[in-house]
């Protein structure tokens, strides 16, 4: 079984709310829409305090090349734009909707039917997916009319959909594999004509066998996609780590994706494009799963975006006694949440609580020099060496040895038997060093 | 409300810690431990306590009140250097030579550099190599200790088949003659021969890193690129003249090789981080081995071949890098 080639780890599976179907979770009576939903420039308000809103009307445009348009999830007035308080604790503009009952704009098909025939031709479809703001949902919310958008001199030569979920506790993407299969290989087959590719791949974990049995029922529907299974193993979730898994090739150091002919979307983001392009869906809502052991209910939820999260773990039972951490996203790459109260956004995965034993880290010791930091690395860096340069100072060895290659996967410190947080420096160091290599003049 | 942890990603963590790595050190251990408690009996696993106390003892007074640094003793590599010092010596070395290897080890070859970690030479090997040079009588007297199953080596020759080879050699007899009047039979020394206390069974140690591998506390690469070297080597000597040269097998099964491939080389702190670096320095030691064994004054060499290789890892390390993703 296919896998990529260089590192990797083993954390424990815990898919524990893989058996929950996806249930729509209740509207909000407020809803806080933030703008900074996406990799880029924050997108701008086009209304205004007292404005009636309908679910998926525009209400902010994309500000620059590198920004999506956000939609209305709700539909009602617009109580003020304000500044609102992310999970981080960050301030971010959002538009602050008080709802009222669920009135969608017209021209969204809200059917079941399943709509296969793509009738829009390329310009036509990324035109779409850029108006109805979809951005990838596998972690980085980069817009994905610019990824389907090949810089010039550079040519796609297939899409790979991501459906390896390799963090632990995640089951957004499996459910919606499981329970929408059909849509994902359609949205796959629209991104596929809007690359003007004819080959596809759907790269799966084989811890999640049911996905790939249904997904493989439809080959025969849909033959240029290839359903790849794959050896669990973490990052293969990783842009980089799927293109190596799934075709064998390796994007170049300071390369692009494109640079292999490789195109990476995420499952979500697939259903996300089917939906606008099919049913004129613009992106706002999105699939959030809600675990932890010590959570009492382990639920996959459709969140309209803009749902304060707390409105989630209350339907929960509310923070868990035990819990002392609560993640957005996975354990290996997520964020800890210091504010609950923040709203979702369109890339939001998961409410992952953690207990004090599950995180809390231990004492920091020497480092043994057993290179197991080394042989995990899925970038062949030397995370010990990167430490110590990096609480050295030293930014020119620094550079000499790749620390920009990193791509904060954490198996480094997952992995170091003396508890050194490398990741904490090395993410640093990466900083610090991209920061001098962008100053330098281009030649 | 309650407050919550904030911290960076990764939010968890293996199951891998140093303590519990060095304690599946000690127990790839066991089996070769085991066997020598069999046949050398009570003298062993004396040696063996004495020595981890010792080094244990050392670490501790060291720490306590000479650096005033945190103890350290917790995460048990004091007493792996301990147990594989103990494995290093005749099996009825006295309790003091034992002691002396214990401060020389920690005190001089550990705590010097800095402690766990940081040190340039395998540690145990250091308070080896120290006492054969200081102590060369006590460090080669292989005589059998009482036991209760003494008999089932033959231990009359009080030697070593390396050093009975190197000493027949020396005065001329061919090969062939030497294993005529000796009884080397390879079988026999699969589970039991004479030598130091842990290179007593070439199968117990195979067991020892069979386990080590398994548990993934250490990569094959030095172990392998070891002995595929002494094979290798050995073979081609052994191939050009067979009357003067040992053949690859009992070059691989008499001797430290195997106690040195397997828990010596791969010591982490005095290792390289790279596998291609590993591979370079397990050929190092092969090399060196067969040649001070062959061409040398000593019978064995695994020790000085790792100790020398030791010296090399830092440069090995700059300059031999992983393979990196992306880099045709
Ligand atoms: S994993 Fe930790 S202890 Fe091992 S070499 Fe890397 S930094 Fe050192
Ligand atoms: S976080 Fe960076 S340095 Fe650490 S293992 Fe991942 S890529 Fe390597």
């Amino acid at each position: 079984m296919k896998t990529f080639s260089i590192g990797g780890v083993h954390p424990c599976d815990s898919k524990i709310s893989a058996g929950a179907a996806i249930e729509n979770f209740p509207i909000p009576e407020v809803a806080y829409i933030s703008m900074s939903q996406h990799l880029g420039a924050p997108a701008e308000p086009v209304v205004a305090a007292g404005d009636k809103v309908k679910t998926g009307q525009l209400i902010a445009k994309a500000n620059g090349f590198i920004s999506a348009p956000v939609h209305s999830s709700v539909s009602g007035t617009v109580k003020s734009i304000e500044m609102v308080k992310d999970l981080a604790g960050n301030l971010c503009k959002a538009v602050i909707i008080d709802v009222e009952g669920d009135e969608w704009m017209e021209g969204i098909d809200r059917s079941e039917d399943i709509v296969r025939e793509i009738k829009l031709d390329q310009k036509e479809i990324i035109a779409r997916i850029a108006e109805c703001g979809i951005v990838g949902l596998g972690g980085a919310t980069f817009p994905t009319n610019v990824k389907l958008s090949p810089p010039p001199g550079k040519k796609a030569e297939f899409l790979i959909i991501n459906g390896a979920e390799c963090e632990p506790y995640l089951t957004s993407d499996y459910r919606v594999m499981i329970e929408m299969p059909e849509q994902v290989l359609i949205g796959a087959a629209i991104m596929m004509k809007a690359l003007g590719v004819t080959k596809g791949f759907v790269g799966i974990e084989e811890n999640k066998p049911e996905a790939i049995r249904v997904l493989s029922g439809y080959s025969e529907k849909y033959p240029d996609i290839q359903i790849v299974p794959l050896k669990k193993k973490y990052p293969q979730g990783g842009e980089k780590q799927l293109i190596d898994a799934v075709v064998g090739r390796q994007v170049p150091s300071m390369g692009l994706p494109i640079d292999t002919g490789a195109v990476v979307q995420n499952v979500g983001t697939a259903l996300a494009v089917y939906e606008a392009v099919q049913k004129n869906k613009p992106l706002f809502e999105g699939i959030l799963t809600v675990t932890g052991e010590c959570c009492p209910q382990q639920r996959n939820f459709k969140h309209r975006v803009g749902t304060p999260i707390s409105k989630i773990i209350e339907a929960v039972g509310g923070v868990p006694e035990e819990a002392v951490k609560v993640i957005s996203g996975g354990p290996m790459m997520g964020k800890a949440m210091c504010n609950i109260d923040a709203p979702t956004l369109k890339g939001s995965s998961s409410v992952l609580f953690l207990t004090e034993k599950q995180t809390k880290r231990k004492e920091e010791g020497n480092c043994i020099r057993c290179a197991k930091c080394v042989s995990v690395c899925p970038m062949g860096l030397e995370p010990y060496l990167l430490n110590k340069l990096g609480r050295a100072g030293r930014m020119d060895d620094l550079e000499a040895n790749r620390v920009y290659d990193c791509i904060e996967c954490g198996c480094c410190s997952f992995t170091c038997p003396a508890y050194i947080p490398l990741l904490d420096m090395i993410r640093l160091a990466k900083g610090q060093v991209m920061r001098i290599m962008r100053s330098r003049p281009k030649n | 409300m309650k407050k919550l942890l904030v911290s960076p990603s990764p939010h968890i963590h293996g199951k891998d810690n140093t303590r519990n790595l060095m304690r599946d050190v000690i127990i790839a251990l066991l089996p070769s431990l085991a066997v020598s408690i069999y046949f050398f009996g009570f003298s062993a696993l004396r040696l063996t306590l004495i020595g981890v106390a010792a080094c244990v003892a050392v670490e501790y007074l060291i720490e306590k009140y000479m650096l005033r640094t945190k103890v350290t003793i917790g995460d048990y590599s004091a007493a792996v250097t301990g147990i594989l010092l103990a494995m290093n010596l005749p099996p009825n070395a006295p309790w003091w030579i034992m002691v002396i290897g214990s401060i020389v080890a920690i005190g001089i070859a550990k705590m010097t550099f800095g402690g766990l970690g940081q040190n340039l030479f395998n540690p145990a090997l250091v308070g080896r190599v120290f006492l054969l040079v200081s102590f060369p009588v006590i460090m080669t007297d292989w005589t059998m200790p009482d036991s209760w199953f003494g008999s089932a080596i033959d231990a009359s020759s009080g030697a070593t088949p390396l050093g009975i080879v190197k000493e027949a050699l020396s005065k001329g007899e061919t090969l062939q003659q030497i294993f005529a009047e000796h009884d080397f039979s390879y079988t026999q020394m699969l589970f039991a021969r004479v030598g130091s206390v842990g290179e007593i069974s070439a199968l117990a140690l195979l067991i020892g890193l069979v386990y080590l591998l398994v548990r993934k506390v250490i990569a094959p690469h030095i172990p392998i690129a070891i002995l595929g070297t002494v094979a290798v080597f050995s073979g081609i000597l052994w191939g050009v003249d067979s009357t003067r040269y040992t053949d690859p097998l009992f070059n691989l099964l008499t001797g430290g090789v195997l106690l040195g491939s397997i828990f010596m080389a791969t010591d982490y702190v005095t290792s390289p981080m790279s596998h291609k670096g590993m591979v370079i320095y397990g050929i190092g030691i092969g090399i060196i081995t067969v040649l001070i064994r062959q061409f040398g004054s000593y019978p064995e060499g695994i020790s000085f071949a790792i100790l020398i290789m030791n010296a090399t890892v830092p440069l090995i390390n700059m300059y031999v890098k992983p393979k990196r993703f992306g880099r045709k």
